[in-house]
């Protein structure tokens, strides 16, 4: 019995089905996109203090992942749909 | 007692069966009640299932025989310790106790992870529910633990080599694992029925792949103890199919978790990743229908036995539908990135996971070919030894130098005058290394050299890591050492808890090496006074003792043990004789020198009417890294796990469970 109540419990509430909000695939990976750039230079900082990356080789790279970082920084800025709100079918 | 067991089950069959259907129907449809309600199902499935094995345990402490179960797999005799664990001694049990984790693992899962957006959960409920309904409907209608009987006065008693504290904790540890990696496939698969391909699915199930994988290791690295200890040959791990089955998913989920890290700083090797994670999952289910279906045996038991077909049934369904799927997706699984340079850290990872494949499918093709030579041509066929020994080889000693390179290698890409840099002290090092052991007289053995020498250019790789991060980290917060090194391993954790698996792994290899490549062993008939001289140890025989525990006749051997004219140990290895189970076992003795890391391992193999004893003594050097191993191996694993708040309150941030900060 408490089984079944427990199942039928989302269905004893009052109101009808509400919509699922969701972040939008695409801002969610221009997110990912920036989150990774982001992540990649601070690796490459890091790799570079430690002295595992040469000083040409980070100059190649750094450049690089700076440009990544803002054109996905700037991508997200020009207004894609934060959110990505879904009904019943 | 039984009849409330049989109805929790039922029960928690058709939860299971509801949260497919309603699961699926609301995901489809959108209906967000019933997909909570579908949640809900597989939560009250979770109580149903306690419940039953609440029921079970009852019964094995109360020696309540009228439970056929009960009565196959203990006696009055038996320490309740072992009562309780008889538990998942049996195939009914130990399905009910997979059971029992999976349904737990699928509750949290679903209802703690907050990075998982609602629009993944609701199709991994669903595909949770499928492997619960699978394995509730199997404890159910086809290997019921609940069976009952004329209660007899005593029960069959339980197999003596499983009379062990290991017996304990081996096998829970395992089904930790080998369920656990249920979550990453419920995910994954929720994932592509979604279609939903970003980084979420893997981000959710980042801890819950990795304490699956961590149970895993620790559970076989404790049943190789326990086969040390209690089987009684000397050695750990006989490339048995049960101990292959554990190891299989292992690698696979090895390779998963180190390729999700291309996955998530790169964007690449997605539908690899979801070949990986589908390998993991169908060889845990694989292994457990190895280990249960009685297929080992012979073919015909499995024909002859309940759950064998079954089984099979629901793997080739899982792996069929499941690369059905894959298929389905694979235009919106295209990574838009490709590898910059075959010399770069993704790059590594890349072969590192073909070793790691590879040596998994090796094993798999090891482990089959016996029982699919019997089932097509009739003949009973052996792999033994020398076939893994050689992969192992093969496969396993690149590995092991790959852990070595790819921590000093740049992502992207890495120059020639970068790399002459940083391999220039790990590969000083291992060469002296290697060298002198040359002269220290292990050249002996050219696969054990080469695996030294390999670990000692990981581990110089790997203090180099450590003293460089630090340095690191120092210098740009003036901390003194000790809280600059604990500053680093607390900001990067999974960087620096892997580096300490890769530790663990260094100790294995050495331990393994040496214990495998550099072992003595002699043999020997013995009359009370004789003595046997094995390297520097001299082992004299004294005489037999006999007494008697709870359910035992134990017999032992006194030897004294001395080196070098002094006397150092008295060591007992004898024999067990189990009068209900009507088993005899060896108990080994074992006197491990922690300064060396070696062990003296003494057998009493036979016990002769005469007083004699046919005996054999082996030295297993190094072993004991293999312990400590599994030591080094949880507390890496440990600091890989142990979360990280500000990085969880931004990934529930980007995925929609909390709202964004302003």
């Amino acid at each position: 019995m408490a089984a079944v109540f427990f199942v039928a419990r989302p269905f004893l509430g009052r109101g009808g089905e509400e919509p699922t909000v969701e972040p939008a695939p695409e801002r969610l990976a221009l997110e990912e996109e920036r989150d990774r750039a982001l992540a990649a230079l601070k690796e490459l900082e890091f790799d570079h203090r430690t002295g595992k990356v040469s000083d040409d080789d980070y100059r190649a790279m750094v450049g690089e992942l700076r440009r990544s970082a803002a054109d996905a920084l700037k991508a997200l800025d020009a207004g894609t749909p934060r959110a990505d709100v879904r009904g019943p079918q | 007692m039984p009849e409330l067991g049989r109805a929790a089950l039922i029960v928690c069959f058709g939860l299971a069966v509801y949260s497919v259907v309603a699961g699926f129907w609301g995901a489809h449809t959108r209906r967000r009640r019933l997909s909570r309600s579908a949640q809900n199902a597989l939560v009250a499935a979770f109580a149903c299932t306690l419940v039953a094995s609440l029921v079970l345990f009852i019964a094995l402490a109360r020696s309540d025989f009228s439970f056929t179960y009960v009565a196959q797999h203990t006696s009055r005799e038996l320490p309740t310790p072992y009562k309780l664990a008889s538990f998942w001694g049996g195939q009914e049990g130990s399905l009910l106790f997979w059971l029992l984790v999976l349904t737990g693992y699928s509750t949290a899962a679903v209802l703690l992870d907050r990075k998982a957006g609602r629009e993944l959960v609701v199709w991994v409920v669903p595909v949770l529910g499928v492997v619960a309904a699978f394995f509730s409907m199997l404890v159910v209608f086809v290997a019921s633990p609940f069976h009952t009987q004329l209660a007899s006065l005593d029960g069959a008693g339980l197999n003596s080599s499983l009379q062990s504290p290991y017996f304990q904790i081996h096998p829970p540890l395992l089904y930790l694992g080998y369920v656990g990696l249920t979550v990453p496939f419920a995910f994954a698969m929720g994932a592509l029925l979604s279609g939903r391909t970003d980084e979420r699915w893997i981000v959710a199930t980042r801890r819950w792949t990795l304490a699956a994988w961590m149970f895993l290791g620790i559970g076989q690295l404790l049943g190789a103890k326990w086969a040390y200890e209690e089987v009684g040959w000397g050695g750990y791990y006989a490339w048995d199919p049960v101990e292959n089955a554990a190891l299989m998913p292992w690698l696979a989920a090895t390779a998963f978790l180190h390729s999700v890290m291309v996955q998530e700083k790169k964007g690449m090797l997605k539908v690899w990743n979801m070949l990986l994670v589908m390998l993991a999952f169908s060889l845990s289910l694989f292994g457990t229908f190895l280990t249960r279906s009685g297929v080992l045996n012979s073919i015909h038991s499995f024909t002859e036995g309940s759950i064998g077909p079954w089984f099979l049934g629901f793997i080739c369904f899982v792996v069929a539908s499941s690369l059905a799927l894959l298929f389905y997706r694979l235009p919106i699984l295209r990574s838009k990135t490709k590898l910059e340079s075959l010399v770069s850290r993704e790059a590594t990872f890349l072969y590192n996971n073909l070793l790691l494949v590879a040596l998994c499918l090796t094993i798999l093709w090891g482990v089959t070919f016996p029982i699919l030579s019997e089932a097509v041509k009739g003949e009973s066929v052996t792999v033994g030894r020398p076939y893994y020994d050689f992969f192992l080889r093969a496969f396993g000693l690149p590995l092991l130098l790959l852990m070595g390179i790819g921590p000093l290698i740049a992502w992207r890409r890495a120059s020639l005058s970068s790399l002459k840099r940083v391999f220039l002290w790990p590969t000083a090092f291992a060469l002296t290394v290697g060298i002198g052991l040359i002269f220290a007289g292990a050249g002996s053995s050219t696969p054990g050299l080469i695996a030294y020498t390999f670990s000692a250019f990981v581990a110089a790789t790997i203090v180099l890591e450590f003293a460089r991060g630090t340095a690191a980290r120092r210098s740009l917060s003036g901390e003194p050492v000790p809280q600059a090194f604990v500053s680093l391993i607390g900001r990067n954790r999974r960087r620096y808890g892997g580096y300490v698996v890769h530790a663990a792994i260094v100790l294995l290899a050495i331990g393994i090496a040496g214990s495998s490549a550099y072992n003595t062993s002699r043999s020997a008939r013995l009359a009370p006074g004789d003595s046997l001289k094995v390297r520097d140890y001299t082992l004299t025989y004294r005489g037999l003792t006999s007494s008697r525990s709870s359910n035992a006749i134990e017999t032992r051997a006194t030897i004294d043990v001395s080196r070098g004219g002094k006397q150092i140990a008295v060591m007992h290895p004898g024999k067990n004789d189990y009068p209900i189970e009507q088993q005899v076992s060896n108990e080994v003795s074992i006197r491990s020198d922690w300064l060396t890391g070696e062990d003296l391992f003494l057998i009493t193999e036979q016990v002769n009417g005469n007083g004699t004893i046919d005996f054999k003594a082996i030295i297993n050097p190094l072993v004991n890294m293999i312990w400590l191993a599994g030591l080094v191996f949880l507390l890496g694993s440990v600091i890989t796990l142990w979360p990280d708040a500000r990085e969880e309150r931004r990934l529930a941030i980007r995925y929609g469970r909390l709202a964004p900060e302003h």
